[in-house]
């Protein structure tokens, strides 16, 4: 099985005297759904922050998609990224942009054709329940709204993983059903690897899933 | 509405930069048009008991741009017409040689000094009028005219890049939030930053426009072509092309320059 995540004595800081995440060691099958758990201010945020090579390992090595992130040049990067799809916890959708635009954007970085950019904003729009907000801007829709454009916006340019930090924490049953769907479905119809920070695991999964907790510094499989 | 607010602090800030930069080149230009004007009609009136050609005028001081040779017809005509023809023959021999001088450009004192100088040198020459004084004064208020007007410009151009430094900070703001988002989707440097230099490009594009529309109809209103007569000189106060070019070339790299250092000061949030 391939990996798309390998992490050996890996840790990570934002300053030399915290260490937040002390030497895991954790891998992740392509193609698999990974459940990342822990409580609030135990490093889930920082952990995928490394994943997207935001924050450089303080020590050991971390592998995403083959490319070592310590050390990693600025285009390799920006390579990696291109293929990636994040949720972030507090969204950063681009305020002067409009919804529609804003989902567009790794489309637009991964120079697509209008046509196709346009079909594919089209139908993630309506998968989120949001085509009729299309033309607004961000701070023009409630915090669940933008939410969902996040999580469009990490989908739109079918990425070979997706990274998303509680995306489902502001939404109702019934919009958070939508986003497991459409997690779910990149999952099985496109092998897009998918790990998902979250406080509750859905009881409705429908696949198999791992399920990573993180505690004290440490991460450890949860069965 | 709020793209007009994006657009306005940059916008104005370039205005008033050129309008400085404008208003110097004007000032230079009418104080050169007025030495011009000065040049042309002073001269140096200059007496001699022999002729000197031309020639030897010119080897003598390299200021000198013409001579002419005045006429003593005058001076005698005024005397009394009673001196019979031949006397007035004999006199025109003997009277002395009047000469006037004139010189590439209007001469400051030093140099008036030296010309002076040069020709008493000369043996036949024996009084040089030089009126200095009559021009000097104006000269020398047009020159200080010249020094508060350059001290002006500079002044307005550190304090825009004063104000604009200070909006830069807002600016940056604004725009690492979109270039971070767009670095962490993976754009290179060169996509994330495109709109801020669209944006900078565009405002040195609208202030060219702005100040070309100010110059244009300044340079055409009839006031101030009644002034320059009034004063009697005639100079270009805006070059359509060879100014609106100029301007517009230091809008664009001010401007640009002031994005790049958005860019450079640019980093990536943890
Ligand atoms: N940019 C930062 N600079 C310094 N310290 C940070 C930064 N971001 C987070 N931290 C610290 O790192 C620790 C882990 O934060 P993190 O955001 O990863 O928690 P989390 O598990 O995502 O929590 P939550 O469930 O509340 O989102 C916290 O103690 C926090 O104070
Ligand atoms: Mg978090």
């Amino acid at each position: 099985m391939d990996k798309v995540i390998v992490a050996e004595n890996l840790s990570l800081a934002y300053t030399d005297n915290e260490t937040i995440i002390n030497k895991i060691n954790f891998s992740v099958n392509s193609g698999s759904f990974v459940f990342i758990t822990g409580a609030s201010g135990s490093g889930k945020s920082t952990l995928l922050k490394s994943l997207y090579g935001a924050l450089k390992p303080q020590e050991g090595s971390l592998i995403v998609g083959g490319v070592e992130i310590k050390g990693v040049t600025k285009s390799k990067l920006n390579f990696l990224r291109r293929h990636v799809g994040i949720v972030f916890q507090d969204y950063k959708l681009i305020k002067e942009w409009t919804i529609e635009k804003n989902i567009m954007l790794p489309l637009i970085i991964n120079g697509y054709e209008k046509t196709v950019t346009q079909n594919q904003v089209d139908s993630l729009l309506k998968h989120v329940r949001l085509k009729h907000q299309s033309g607004k801007y961000p701070l023009e829709l409630s915090g669940g709204e933008q939410q969902r454009v996040a999580m469009a916006r990490a989908l739109s340019h079918n990425p070979i993983l997706i990274l998303a930090d509680e995306p489902t924490g502001n939404l109702d049953d019934y919009s958070a059903g939508l986003i497991w769907n459409l997690l779910e479905g990149a999952n099985t119809q496109l092998k897009t690897t998918v790990i998902v920070v979250t406080h509750n695991i859905p009881q409705t999964m429908t696949i198999d899933y791992k399920h990573f907790h993180i505690e004290y510094g440490s991460i450890h499989e949860v069965n | 509405m709020k793209s007009i607010k994006n657009h306005l602090s940059l916008v104005v800030a370039l205005v008033s930069i050129l309008f400085a930069i404008q208003v110097f080149i004007i000032v230079d230009r009418a104080i050169n048009a007025y030495k011009e004007n000065l040049a042309n009609n002073y001269s140096v009136i200059v007496v001699a008991h022999s002729s000197i050609t031309d020639a030897k005028f010119k080897t003598l001081d390299t200021l000198v741009k013409s001579v002419t040779e005045l006429s003593p017809d005058n001076v005698i005509k005024r005397l009394n017409t009673k001196i019979d023809k031949r006397n007035i023959e004999l006199l025109k021999v003997t009277l002395p040689k009047f000469y006037k001088v004139k010189l590439k450009h209007f001469p400051n004192k030093h140099e008036i000094r030296r010309l002076t100088k040069k020709l008493l040198n000369h043996r036949y020459i024996s009084k040089v009028e030089n009126f200095s004084y009559n021009h000097d004064s104006t000269f020398k208020l047009l020159l200080l005219f010249k020094d508060v007007i350059t001290v002006f410009t500079i002044s307005v151009f550190i304090v825009t890049i004063l104000l604009i430094l200070k909006e830069l900070r807002i600016w940056q703001f604004t725009h690492n939030e979109r270039m971070s988002i767009m670095g962490l989707f993976g754009a290179p440097i060169w996509l994330s930053s495109a709109v801020l230099f669209r944006l900078a490009i565009v405002d040195a594009i609208i202030s060219s426009i702005v100040i070309f529309g100010i110059f244009s109809s300044i340079a055409s209103s009839p006031w101030v072509l009644e002034q320059q007569e009034n004063i009697g000189i005639h100079i270009n106060i805006f070059d359509a092309f060879g100014d609106f070019f100029m301007l517009f070339g230091i809008a664009i790299s001010v401007s640009v320059v002031l994005a790049s250092l958005i860019v450079i000061g640019h980093k990536e949030e943890v």
